[in-house]
C-alpha cells in the first residue's frame, strides 16, 4: 500500500466521491414514469395479446390454414377445422394457450389473411391459471375491441415489409 | 410532571408513577410514528439516488404507505414453523421493538427534559443495545432453520465487535465532557468551537471519532453497507425469513427505531443535540435561542437519518471479512489512539484541573 492510497483510504477519498456523485443524482429528474397512470410509447411491432380479426363486413378473417399452428415453436396453438354450411373453411375451435406463448410473432408473421395479430395490448394478467387458456371466442373479441389499435400499427409497419 | 400532579393532591408515589406512564407514551408514541415515516423517507430518499420514483400513491406524495404497509401486515396470519421454538419465536421480535423503544429514555429533548435524568445514561445506552442482539440471535436459533441461524450468528458477531469501538469512542467523548449523562454532555458541547459552535465535532481531535462513531452505528443497527445479516443473496432475509406478519413488522420497527436511536446519539453526542448550531445569530432577524431544543434535535435527527440512507443508497455491501476486518484490525485501534489523543491533550491542557 502506498502512501497515497493509505492517505485516500484513511479520509474516505472514495466514499466521498461516491457521496457526491449519488447526490446529484438525487436531484436529477426521476427515469421511472408513474406507470398505470403514464405509459411509455410502444412500437408497432410491439408483439403483445393475440386476437383473431375481422374483415370490415364482419366476416373472419381465418381460412384455417394451419399454419400458425405448423410454425408455433411452443405448440401453444391448437386448430380444428370444419366445412361451414356455405362451403367455406372455418376454424371450429380457435385455442392459445397463453401460458405457452413465447411471443416470438411467428404466428402473425405466417398468417397468409392477417388473420392473427400480436396486438399491443400487455396489461392482461388474470388471476388464475385457465383465463389464459384462450379460445376462439376470447380471441374475436380481443380482435373486435383492438381492432382500431391493430389496423394503425399494420398501417404504420407495411412500408418496411 | 410530577409536581403538576402533587399540587393536585396525589401522593408522590402516585403522582410519579402516573406521571411517568405519560412521558412514556408522550416519547414512545412519536417516535412509533417517526418510525413509520422515516420508513417513507428512506423509500424515498434510496429511490431518488436510484432515479426512481419511490411509494407516491398512498395519500399525498405516498405519505401513508407505511400505515397501509402496516395495516396490510397486521391483517396477515402469524405463521409459526412447525419445528420452531413457539415461545421464544414470538418473544424474540418484542424483544428487538422493546429494546429499541427503551434507549429513548435517557435521550434529552429539549434542556433537563428527559425520562430518565440518570448519571449513568451512557452506560444504560450501551447496556440496552448489547440487549439488543437477544432478539435477533433468540430469533435464529427458535426459527430453526439454516439461514436465520447463519443470520443471528453474523448479528452477534457483528454487533459485539462494533460495540467495542463504541465503547471507546464513547469514552472519548465522556472524557471532555466530564459526565455520563447525556444532558450534561449536551450543556458541555454549548459554545465549544470559539464560544460559537454548538457541538463536540469542531475539534480536529474529535471530529476523526465522529466518523467512526458514525460507521460504527451503522454497523452496530445493521444498516447498508454492513446489513449482511440479511444479505438476501446469501441468507434469504436473514434472521426474519421465517417471519410473517406483525411479528415481521415489528423487527422494522425496531430497526428502524434503532437507526433513529443511532441519529439520535449522533446528533447528541457530537453536534449538541437539542442546542441550535450556533450560539450567535446568524441573521438579525432569526433568533436561535427562541426555537424550541426539540426542532433543533428533530432537524439534526432527520439529517443524520439522511447520511444513512444516502450510504445505503451508495456503499455496496460489505463482505463479512471485510467487516470484521474494519472492526477489529481498524476502528479498534483507531479509537484506543484516540482515547490516548483525548486524554493527553486533556491533561496537557488542564482539562481536569
Amino acid at each position: 500500500m502506498t502512501a497515497l492510497q493509505l492517505v485516500k483510504s484513511f479520509t474516505l477519498w472514495e466514499f466521498i466521491n461516491a457521496h457526491w456523485l449519488t447526490l446529484k443524482y438525487f436531484f436529477k429528474p426521476k427515469a421511472t414514469i408513474n406507470y398505470p397512470f403514464e405509459k411509455s410509447p410502444l412500437s408497432p411491432r410491439f408483439r403483445g395479446e393475440h386476437v383473431l380479426r375481422r374483415y370490415p363486413n364482419g366476416e373472419e378473417r381465418c381460412i384455417a390454414c394451419k399454419l400458425c399452428e405448423a410454425v408455433c415453436p411452443a405448440q401453444a396453438i391448437t386448430i380444428e377445422a370444419e366445412p361451414r354450411a356455405d362451403g367455406s373453411r372455418r376454424t371450429t375451435r380457435y385455442d392459445i394457450d397463453m401460458t405457452k406463448c413465447i411471443f416470438c410473432g411467428f404466428c402473425q408473421e405466417a398468417c397468409p389473411v392477417d388473420a392473427v395479430v400480436e396486438g399491443p395490448n400487455f396489461e392482461y394478467a388474470t388471476e388464475t391459471r385457465e383465463e389464459l387458456l384462450y379460445d376462439k371466442a376470447k380471441l374475436l373479441a380481443n380482435g373486435d375491441k383492438w381492432e382500431r389499435a391493430i389496423a394503425a400499427n399494420l398501417e404504420a409497419d407495411a412500408p418496411y415489409r | 410532571m410530577t409536581p403538576f400532579f402533587v399540587t393536585h393532591g396525589l401522593p408522590y408515589a402516585w403522582a410519579w408513577g402516573i406521571s411517568t406512564v405519560i412521558e412514556i407514551l408522550l416519547i414512545a408514541f412519536p417516535v412509533m410514528l417517526a418510525v413509520a415515516i422515516v420508513i417513507y423517507l428512506d423509500r424515498k430518499i434510496w429511490a431518488a439516488m436510484a432515479l426512481r420514483r419511490g411509494p407516491n400513491v398512498v395519500g399525498p406524495f405516498g405519505v401513508m404507505q407505511s400505515f397501509a404497509d402496516g395495516l396490510k401486515v397486521f391483517l396477515q396470519e402469524t405463521i409459526i414453523p412447525a419445528a420452531a421454538n413457539k415461545a421464544l419465536f414470538l418473544i424474540a421480535p418484542i424483544i428487538t421493538f422493546t429494546v429499541a423503544l427503551l434507549a429513548w429514555a435517557v435521550i434529552p429533548f429539549a434542556k433537563a427534559a428527559m425520562l430518565a435524568d440518570i448519571n449513568v445514561g451512557l452506560l444504560y445506552i450501551l447496556a440496552i443495545s448489547s440487549l439488543g442482539v437477544y432478539g435477533i440471535v433468540i430469533a435464529g436459533w427458535a426459527s430453526n432453520s439454516k439461514y436465520p441461524f447463519f443470520s443471528a450468528m453474523r448479528a452477534s458477531a457483528q454487533m459485539i465487535s462494533y460495540e467495542v469501538s463504541i465503547g471507546f469512542i464513547l469514552i472519548c467523548v465522556v472524557l471532555w465532557a466530564g459526565s455520563f449523562n447525556l444532558g450534561v454532555i449536551v450543556e458541555a458541547q454549548r459554545g465549544f468551537g470559539f464560544g460559537v459552535i454548538n457541538g463536540f465535532v469542531c475539534s480536529p481531535l474529535l471530529f476523526p471519532v465522529w466518523v467512526m462513531f458514525l460507521i460504527s452505528s451503522m454497523a452496530e443497527t445493521q444498516r447498508a453497507p454492513f446489513d449482511l445479516t440479511e444479505a438476501e443473496s446469501e441468507l434469504v432475509a436473514g434472521y426474519q425469513t421465517e417471519y410473517s406478519s406483525m411479528s415481521f413488522a415489528l423487527y422494522w420497527l425496531g430497526e428502524y427505531a434503532n437507526v433513529l436511536l443511532m441519529c439520535a446519539l449522533n446528533a447528541t453526542l457530537f453536534w449538541g443535540g437539542y442546542l441550535p448550531p450556533l450560539e450567535v445569530d446568524l441573521l438579525p432577524w432569526f433568533h436561535h435561542p427562541e426555537v424550541p431544543g426539540i426542532i433543533w434535535l428533530i432537524l439534526k435527527i432527520l439529517f443524520f437519518f439522511f447520511i444513512f440512507s444516502w450510504v445505503k443508497a451508495t456503499v455496496p455491501r460489505y463482505r463479512y471479512d471485510q467487516l470484521m476486518r474494519l472492526g477489529w484490525k481498524i476502528f479498534l485501534p483507531l479509537s484506543l489512539l484516540f482515547v490516548v489523543l483525548v486524554s493527553g491533550y486533556l491533561m496537557l491542557t488542564g482539562h481536569f484541573a
